[in-house]
C-alpha cells in the first residue's frame, strides 16, 4: 500500500505559501524599471470615434506614451481571434467581425479598448487617461438577447446583418415534428438562463517585459493556458515568434473560465513593453473586470417535451437566442452550439431531439465559456423542463426521472445529439441522493414549516456533463483550431527525486497535490519528492491548459504514459545492474526485484545510474525524464443528482436553503477532500446564479452592475454547509478511470435551488435569480 | 509628500508616500508584503483585511497615514518561529482554501471572529461575520469548518 496515493485526502501541498502570504499571483510580480498602464476605455455602447486628440495626455506629468488603435495597426499587431468554427444554416461559416485589442473608429460596448496611456506611476497614468479627449457619434445601443435581430434594431457590424452570428440548426426536424404530432401530451417552458460575471477573486493583470537583447518577451498573465496564450498571441496576433515570447501563469487566483480567452489587454501589454522598451504592468480593477472580462451564460430559449402515456419522453424540441456580446471572444461561438446542444439529452434516453441556436451580436462585453460553458444552459433548460413534464403527467419528479433514464445496461449509449456515453448509472445516484436528502420525509417537514406561515419546496437536478475536453479529431471536425491533447513530462533529478511538467494550469484546484498523488502511487517516490511544476511556457514543455475538466482526465493521463515509460526503461536499468534478464524484472512500490529472488533495487537507485553510467545496457541513452502527450479517446462524462430544499418567506420572498445533497458519479477519486471542495464551490457558484446574479445593461447598454455592490455575489451566509457524496462508475474510456469534478455544482446547482422553489410556490416557473422581489412577485400572483 | 512611521508585522517601519496612498498600497507597493490583496473597489470582497492595534480592518478604506503610530500584521506575520498560527493550520487541516487570493483575508477575518466571538463561536456566527468576505471557489463549507477548528485550537493555546 502506497503512502498518500490514489484514493488519500492528502492536505494540499500547496496551501503554505497561501496561507503565509507567499503566493506569487501576476500583481506581485513586479519588475525593475517598470511602467503602469491605463486604459481609456469607452463610456457608451455603441458609437463612431470621430477623433481621439492625446495631445494634452501625451504630455502630463509621467507619461510615457500614450497608443491608440491606430499604432497597434501600424505594427500590424492583431486583431483578436475566435478559434472554432460554426457552419450556419447558409453553410457558411458563422460571422466574425473584427476584434481590434484598441478600437478602430467605433466602439461597441462600454468598457471597449480606446487607447491606453503608460506612465512612470498607475496614478500619473490614470490621471493622464481622463485627458485623453475622445470624439464619440453616439449610435443606438441594442442589449436584449430577445430582440437583437429584430428589424428595427440598430445594426452593430456590416458582417453580421441583423446582428446574427450564425443559426445553428441541429437534429432530425422533420422526425421530431412528427413525434410532437402523434404524441399523448406537450409540455412546453420559455426561460432565461441569466447573465453572469464570472469574478475570480483575481483580477486580470498582465506584466510584459522585452530583453532587447535576445528580442525575447516575457508575459506574465492570469491565464489558465499559458500555451495557448503563446500560440494565439504568435500566430493569429503577431506578437513575437512562438520561439520569442514566453508565457509565464504563475499563481492564478481562479479562473472559471475567464482566464482562458485572450485579451486585449494582454495583447497591448506584451505589445507596448517592446514599443517603449521597458516592462509595462498592467492589473485590473474590479470594475473594468465587470466591464470587460468575458462574460457567460445569456440564453432565451423555448422548450417542448412530448411524451407519451406513461410519461416516457418521445422527443425533445429547443429553440434558444444566445447573446455573444459586441464581438466574439476566443471560444465564444462554441459554447452555445457544440457545448450546449450535445448535451441536451441529458440524462434520459429520448430518442429524437431537436435544437435551433441563433447566436446574436449585441452591445455588451463579449461572452464566452464560465464554468460549465453551454453545460448548465442545457441542464438548466432540461432539468426545468422534465419537471414541468412530471406537472403536466402528475407524477413526481423523481418518478418521471426514473422512468426516462438510460439504463445501466445500455451503456456505452450512444445519444441522438453526437456525445457516446461510456459510463453511468443514473438510478444508483438518484436513489442515494433521494437517502440523503430524506426525500420520503419531505411532506412532514413541508407542514412543519406551513404550519410557521413559510413554503417548503424540494427540487432535483439529473445533470450529466461532457469533461475531458477533449478528442482533438472530434473538436477539429467540429471547426476547432487546435487539437486538445495535453502532454507531461517526468524528470527523475540524479539524487532520486522528481520534477513533473504539466502543460494544465492550477488556479485553485490543487494540482501540485493531486498529480503528486498519481505519481506516487505509480512510482513509489515519496510524496514529498515530487515536485508539480506547470504555467510557464519556459519550463513546461507543451499544453493545452485548464478548463472544461480536463487536467486530471486527459493530464493526469499524460502523467501517467510518462511514468510507464519510466517503468519501461528503468527495467532495463536494473536488469543490467542486477545482472538479471529485463523479462524477470518486476516493478511495485518505488522497486525493480528480479522474480522470485530477494535482488531488487529501489527507483532511485535506478536514476542514480541513468545519469552516471558507468555500468549501463548497451545501446541504452542516458538519463530518466521521459515526455508523454495524451489525445483523449473520449469526453468523459461526469453524471450526478441534486436535491435542494428552500424555505420561501412568502410576505418577503427570502428564499433559505435549508438542505443542500449532492451525489456525483465522477468515477475514481484521487484526492476525496480536493474533490469535495470543488463540488462545494460549484455549488456555491449555481447557488448564486439561481438566487443571486445577474448582469444587468440598461437600454442604452449602460452597465447597471458594474460592482460588487450591485452585483450579488453568494457570501457565506447566504448558502448551507452541503452533505456530498458519490455513487461512481468505471469510464471504459478514460485510462485513469477517472472523469472530472470541477464544473459538477455550477451546472447541478441552479435547476434544483429553482425547482425546489417552483415546488415550494406551486408555481410552473420563476426565472433567475429568483430574487427575494422576484420571488415574492411570484408568490403574490400565485396566490 | 509624507513621512509615515508605524510597526509593521513586529518591525517598525517608514516611508514618503503620496497623501492619496491606501495602506494596502502602502503594504504591497511600498514594503512589497504582497500577501495582502486587493480583490476591489469598493470595499466589499474583504482580500485586503489586515490588523490594526489588534482589529480587523480593510486596508484598501484605510489611508496610510492613518496607521500612523499603529500596530499593523498582515497575513506574513500571523505565523510565528513556533510555526504556523492556529488559524493557517486549521485552513490547511480543513481544506479551507484553493486558489489561495481571498485566503488571506479570511485567515485574518478569521483571527479577529474568533477574537471576538470566543472559541466556541458557532457556524450561523461564523457566517453571518463572513459578510465582508468573499470566495468564489470554495463555497465557504470550508472556510467555516476551518475557522471554527481554529477557533478550538486558539481557545486551546
Amino acid at each position: 500500500m502506497i503512502e498518500n496515493g490514489i484514493g488519500a485526502s492528502v492536505r494540499r501541498k500547496e496551501d503554505i505559501r497561501f496561507l503565509t502570504g507567499k503566493g506569487n499571483y501576476t500583481d506581485d510580480v513586479n519588475v525593475v524599471g517598470q511602467t503602469y498602464a491605463y486604459f481609456v476605455r469607452s463610456p457608451h455602447a455603441h458609437a463612431t470615434i470621430n477623433s481621439i486628440d492625446t495631445s494634452v495626455a501625451s504630455s502630463s506629468d509621467g507619461v510615457i506614451a500614450v497608443f491608440t488603435g491606430d499604432d497597434l495597426a501600424a505594427d500590424g499587431i492583431g486583431p483578436l481571434i475566435c478559434g472554432v468554427n460554426v457552419t450556419g444554416d447558409d453553410g457558411e461559416p458563422h460571422k466574425a467581425p473584427a476584434h481590434p485589442a484598441l478600437a478602430q473608429g467605433k466602439v461597441n460596448y462600454v468598457g471597449d479598448h480606446v487607447a491606453v496611456v503608460i506612465a512612470e506611476t498607475l496614478d500619473q497614468a490614470k490621471d493622464a487617461a481622463e485627458k485623453v479627449e475622445v470624439d464619440y457619434g453616439i449610435l443606438a445601443a441594442v442589449t436584449d438577447t430577445a430582440t437583437a435581430s429584430d428589424d428595427a434594431q440598430q445594426q452593430i457590424h456590416a458582417e453580421a446583418p441583423n446582428n446574427i452570428c450564425y443559426n445553428w440548426p441541429f437534429g432530425e426536424k422533420e422526425a421530431v415534428n412528427d413525434a410532437f404530432s402523434s404524441a399523448h401530451k406537450i409540455a412546453s417552458l420559455e426561460l432565461v438562463n441569466n447573465r453572469m460575471v464570472t469574478n475570480p477573486m483575481e483580477p486580470r493583470a498582465a506584466v510584459g517585459d522585452f530583453n532587447s537583447g535576445t528580442e525575447e518577451i516575457t508575459l506574465h498573465l492570469t491565464t489558465q493556458n499559458p500555451h495557448v496564450h503563446r500560440l494565439v498571441l504568435s500566430a493569429f496576433n503577431q506578437l513575437a515568434p512562438e520561439h520569442k515570447l514566453r508565457v509565464v501563469g504563475p499563481d492564478v487566483g481562479g479562473g472559471f473560465g475567464v482566464k482562458i480567452f485572450v485579451y486585449a489587454e494582454e495583447l497591448v501589454v506584451g505589445w507596448a513593453c517592446r514599443k517603449i522598451n521597458r516592462p509595462v504592468k498592467w492589473t485590473s480593477d474590479r470594475t473594468e473586470a465587470f466591464m470587460a472580462d468575458a462574460h457567460g451564460r445569456d440564453h432565451v430559449a423555448f422548450a417542448e417535451m412530448a411524451l407519451d402515456e406513461q410519461g416516457k419522453f418521445l422527443a425533445m424540441r429547443v429553440k434558444t437566442t444566445a447573446n455573444l456580446g459586441a464581438y466574439l471572444s476566443t471560444f465564444a461561438t462554441m459554447v452555445p452550439s457544440y457545448l450546449y446542444a450535445f448535451l441536451l439529452a441529458g440524462q434520459y434516453s429520448t430518442p429524437l431531439i431537436y435544437s435551433e441556436v441563433k447566436a446574436v451580436f449585441t452591445n455588451t462585453a463579449p461572452v464566452d465559456a464560465a464554468r460549465g460553458a453551454g453545460r448548465p444552459e442545457a441542464t438548466y433548460l432540461l432539468e426545468r423542463l422534465v419537471d414541468v413534464c412530471a406537472e403536466e403527467m402528475n407524477l413526481d419528479p423523481a418518478e418521471i426521472r426514473r422512468r426516462n433514464f438510460i439504463p445501466v445496461e445500455a451503456f456505452p449509449y450512444q445519444t441522438p445529439v453526437v456525445q457516446c456515453y461510456d459510463s453511468g448509472d443514473y438510478p444508483a445516484a438518484l436513489d442515494k441522493a433521494l437517502n440523503l436528502a430524506d426525500y420520503e420525509g419531505f411532506s412532514a417537514r413541508a407542514e412543519e414549516a406551513k404550519s410557521r406561515g413559510k413554503r417548503r419546496g424540494i427540487g432535483l437536478s439529473s445533470y450529466v456533463e461532457a469533461c475531458g475536453i477533449a478528442p482533438s479529431a472530434a473538436v477539429g471536425q467540429l471547426g476547432a483550431g487546435v487539437g486538445l491533447w495535453e502532454s507531461a513530462q517526468v524528470r527523475f533529478n540524479p539524487t532520486g527525486n522528481v520534477q513533473v511538467f504539466t502543460g494544465t494550469h492550477s488556479h485553485g484546484q490543487g494540482h501540485e497535490t493531486t498529480f503528486a498523488q498519481l505519481v506516487t502511487e505509480q512510482l513509489g517516490v515519496p510524496l514529498e519528492n515530487i515536485e508539480i511544476i506547470h504555467g510557464d511556457t519556459a519550463k513546461t514543455q507543451f499544453g493545452m491548459g485548464t478548463y472544461g475538466s480536463r487536467s486530471l482526465a486527459v493530464g493526469g493521463v499524460a502523467i501517467a504514459k510518462a511514468c510507464e515509460k519510466l517503468i519501461e526503461k528503468g527495467k532495463k536499468i536494473a536488469a543490467h545492474a542486477l545482472e538479471a534478464a529485463e523479462g524477470d524484472i518486476e516493478f511495485a512500490e518505488g522497486n525493480f526485484s528480479v522474480t522470485g529472488t530477494d535482488k531488487s533495487m529501489n527507483i532511485a537507485e535506478v536514476a542514480f545510474n541513468a545519469y552516471v553510467p558507468h555500468s549501463y545496457p548497451e545501446g541504452l541513452e542516458p538519463g530518466f525524464d521521459e515526455n508523454a502527450f495524451f489525445d483523449p479517446l473520449n469526453f468523459s462524462f461526469p453524471a450526478g443528482t441534486h436535491v435542494c430544499e428552500v424555505e420561501v418567506d412568502p410576505d418577503t420572498g427570502v428564499v433559505e436553503i435549508i438542505k443542500y445533497s449532492a451525489v456525483d458519479d465522477f468515477g475514481r477519486l484521487i484526492n476525496p477532500m480536493i474533490v469535495e471542495g470543488q463540488v462545494h464551490g460549484g455549488i456555491v457558484h449555481g447557488v448564486g446564479q439561481a438566487l443571486l446574479e445577474g448582469c444587468q445593461y440598461d437600454s442604452d447598454g449602460q452597465l447597471v452592475t458594474a460592482s460588487y455592490m450591485d452585483y450579488a455575489m453568494p457570501r457565506a451566509d447566504n448558502v448551507p454547509s452541503f452533505d456530498v457524496d458519490y455513487a461512481p462508475t468505471n469510464p471504459p474510456d478514460n485510462p485513469l478511470g477517472v472523469k472530472g469534478c470541477g464544473e459538477a455544482g455550477a451546472i447541478g446547482a441552479p435547476p434544483a435551488v429553482i425547482n425546489a422553489i417552483t415546488n415550494a410556490l406551486g408555481i410552473k416557473h420563476i426565472d433567475m435569480p429568483a430574487t427575494p422581489e422576484n420571488v415574492w412577485r411570484a408568490a403574490q400572483a400565485a396566490s | 509628500m509624507l513621512t509615515i512611521s508605524l510597526n509593521v508585522n513586529g518591525k517598525p517601519v517608514s516611508g514618503e508616500i503620496e497623501e492619496r496612498t491606501l495602506l494596502v498600497q502602502f503594504l504591497r507597493e511600498h514594503l512589497k508584503l504582497t500577501g495582502t490583496h486587493v480583490g476591489c473597489d469598493t470595499s466589499q470582497c474583504g482580500a485586503c483585511v489586515i490588523h490594526v492595534d489588534g482589529v480587523s480592518v480593510k486596508s484598501c478604506t484605510m489611508l496610510a497615514i492613518q496607521a500612523e503610530g499603529c500596530e499593523v500584521t498582515t497575513i506574513e506575520g500571523l505565523a510565528s518561529d513556533q510555526g504556523l498560527h492556529p488559524m493557517q493550520q486549521a485552513f490547511k487541516d480543513n481544506h479551507g482554501l484553493q486558489c489561495g487570493f481571498c485566503t488571506p483575508g479570511m485567515v485574518m477575518s478569521g483571527v479577529d471572529i474568533v477574537n471576538r466571538n470566543g472559541s466556541d463561536v458557532d457556524e450561523a456566527t461564523v457566517r453571518k461575520e463572513l459578510e465582508g468576505n468573499i470566495c468564489r471557489c470554495t463555497g465557504y463549507h470550508n472556510i467555516v469548518k476551518a475557522i471554527q477548528a481554529g477557533a478550538k485550537n486558539m481557545g486551546a493555546q
